[in-house]
């Protein structure tokens, strides 16, 4: 299935608002989510696996050093589709 | 082990490690279930000459600055060697910063040349300004970079490389070794200067008690710019012939089968991933079924009753293997590192005949100061001075406690261009550490608190009150300021410390849900690790000096009056 990087984000936002359990629809692509979710770097690994998985892909933790919102991840995401 | 006491700087020893354990492994690398190297330190040796002569061939001569900003990797240490075979200043800084925060230490160390990863050159390169304010920096070296990448100026770090053998550039023991950079307030760096002799005195110090030999592997998960990792998780290991193990993540389900899979003997860890380990292993003792677990507690017990005096690894492993398989069998002690932990968590590993080595330490005073020597072993305090630490209480109040002061050969030769600062820190060759605490009979330092207005997270990340302010700027107050509430109201202990938000209402002004919202908005804007927690509301003007500066002991003072219970409000 090819998907566009909208596609992706969307994909992104909903895997990370069900996984913290945050209300559908409150976060946006440009969000830091860190703030937005309060998580720690532990809680953010946790949540890169999570993706890894519903993508298929591989997320090298060193790849995504300086990525905090979920837009660039997305990015990250779709370059490895 | 190397006799330290024969060389003078970190370059000499580690050469001569290279010869005296050339066939023993020295370095694994492994991302995920792939191993990508694995190096004797023969190997190790000839991958650094490469680079190394390289670097000599470019230019790069002794007493000049090179930073390393890299995720633990076998090429972070290949190239710490070859800058110190070079004569050169080590300046490890932490990958997890920004671009800008990056550039600005950058160019605060001096550093001529870098050395860093693809990932982290895309966003430096990114952030043009900070580069362009460098003018010390003359070559970057990038590490992994994809074939058809655009590097902005830099090199391959695969391709540096020169063939023949480099000059070995010798150093005394008093000249500068490294840079290692420790947070400030205002987001000031303070650029630690540390001598070779530093370096190697804490190298003697600590392995008389947690010695490393041929055989032995060390699991390398703090980052190695962090001073504990650099001395346990390279120079320690290296000069007695160990191995260290380098993961390319950090996802615990992976680190989890690194300990079976490699045989780890040692790991250092901050508390947060301590506290996680212990949260994943009661879970999976409450899934026993009640008989089992009545057998188990009992086991635990029989261990705690035998290793009361000293840990018997033996021993523990034998009465609890589900537990031990688990951290591959030969786990000999846990390292934590970067703050405090609690007592409960430390008896729960050592019950369990997991030794944590927990101690007190500040890269001021080239890392560890005290340390828990497992003789015996003692959850509620930091340890006991290491050998050749001078530790003494100043200004002790009736209960013994007062602030900590450290002379060692380790302490450092003071902060890079603050000569004021070094000036009020280091005072008569004693550093003051800024900490307090007191001694018990048996010699055991118990910290007490702090004497400056800071908090350090779980995540071992040190936070500044004053810093969070900006986040609560504007609200409709007449002023605020933020506290760690320990440095108003001490509680004698460095644990779980938290930030309470002190405000002082217009007159007349009702403290309403509406404004109550909007502080919790600002403060979930923050890092979760950088929010408040609590909420105290004045009645009167905060004390002010005539420029209209906030005189913060004062209002400490102040507040100190009142009762913590009550004052403070959950926010």
């Amino acid at each position: 299935m090819t998907r566009t990087l909208e596609q992706t984000t969307q994909e992104v936002l909903e895997l990370a608002a069900n996984h913290f359990k945050v209300a559908p629809g409150t976060l946006a692509p440009g969000d830091d989510f860190f703030r937005k979710l309060g998580i720690n770097s532990l809680q953010a690994l946790e949540l890169l696996s999570r993706l890894e998985n519903h993508f298929s892909i591989e997320l090298p933790d060193y790849e995504m050093q300086g990525v905090s919102d979920f837009q660039t991840l997305a990015e990250r995401i779709q370059s490895r589709l | 082990m190397l006799d330290l006491s024969q060389y003078s700087s970190i370059g000499a020893a580690l050469r001569e490690a290279m010869q005296a354990f050339a066939g023993e492994v020295c370095l694994i690398e492994a991302d995920r279930e792939r191993e990508n190297h694995r190096l004797t330190y023969r190997e190790f040796a000839e991958r650094a000459a490469a680079l190394a002569k390289a670097l000599q061939d470019g230019g790069f001569g002794a007493g000049e600055r090179a930073s390393i900003i890299m995720t633990n990797q076998s090429k972070w240490l290949i190239s710490a060697y070859a800058i110190f075979n070079c004569g050169g200043v080590l300046v490890p800084l932490d990958y997890k910063l920004t671009a800008e925060q990056q550039w600005g230490l950058l160019r605060h160390s001096g550093a001529a040349m870098l050395i860093t990863e693809y990932a982290i050159w895309r966003q430096l390169a990114a952030a043009a300004e900070g580069r362009a304010a460098c003018g010390d920096l003359r070559l970057v070296l990038v590490t992994e970079t994809p074939a058809k990448a655009e590097l902005a100026g830099a090199l391959r770090w695969e391709e540096y490389r020169a063939d023949g053998t480099p000059a070995f550039v010798g150093r005394e023991r008093g000249d500068l070794a490294s840079i290692v950079y420790s947070s400030g307030t205002g987001g000031q760096p303070k650029g630690c200067m540390m001598t070779h002799e530093n370096y190697l005195e804490q190298c003697v110090a600590l392995t008389s008690l947690y010695p490393f030999w041929p055989g032995v592997r060390y699991l390398s998960i703090l980052p190695t710019n962090h001073a504990i990792d650099f001395m346990v998780g390279f120079f320690g290991p290296f000069v007695c012939g160990a191995a260290v193990v380098h993961l390319r993540t950090l996802r615990p389900e992976f680190v989890r089968e690194a300990f079976a899979k490699y045989k780890i003997t040692y790991v250092s860890l901050v508390p947060l991933v301590l506290k996680n380990l212990q949260k994943g292993l009661l879970a999976r003792f409450a899934e026993l079924s009640g008989g089992k677990r009545r057998v188990f507690d009992l086991l635990v017990e029989v261990n705690k009753w035998l290793t009361k005096r000293r840990p018997r690894p033996g021993l523990s492993r034998r009465l609890l293997p589900q537990v031990h398989s688990a951290f591959g069998g030969e786990l000999l002690t846990i390292i934590v590192g970067g703050a405090f932990t609690e007592p409960q968590t430390l008896q729960f590993f050592y019950d369990l005949g997991i030794p944590v080595a927990n101690g007190y330490g500040l890269t001021e005073a080239g890392t560890a100061i005290t340390v828990n020597d497992l003789k015996p072993f003692r959850a509620d305090t930091v340890g006991k001075p290491l050998p050749g630490m001078e530790v003494r209480i100043v200004n002790a109040d009736s209960a013994g406690i007062g602030e900590v002061h450290v002379r060692s050969k380790t302490v450092m030769a003071g902060y890079l261009n603050e000569p004021e600062l070094t000036a009020n820190t280091i005072v008569d060759g004693w550093l003051r550490t800024g900490d307090l605490g007191h001694f018990d009979a048996q010699g055991h330092l118990h910290l007490a608190g702090r004497k400056k207005n800071m908090i350090v997270t779980e995540e071992g990340k040190n936070i500044y009150p004053e810093d969070i302010e900006g986040a609560f700027e504007s609200l409709p107050v007449k002023e605020l300021c933020v506290f760690a509430a320990d440095y108003i109201w001490p509680r004698g202990s460095m644990v779980g410390e938290q930030l309470v938000l002190v405000v002082h209402l217009e007159a007349g002004q009702n403290f309403t849900d509406e404004l109550r919202q909007q502080m919790v908005e600002r403060n979930n804007r923050l890092l979760n690790y950088k929010r408040v927690h609590g909420l105290v509301l004045v009645a009167e003007d905060f004390p002010r000096n005539a420029s209209q500066k906030v005189l913060r002991e004062k209002l400490r003072e102040q507040l100190a009056t009142l009762e913590r219970a009550s004052a403070v409000q959950p926010l």
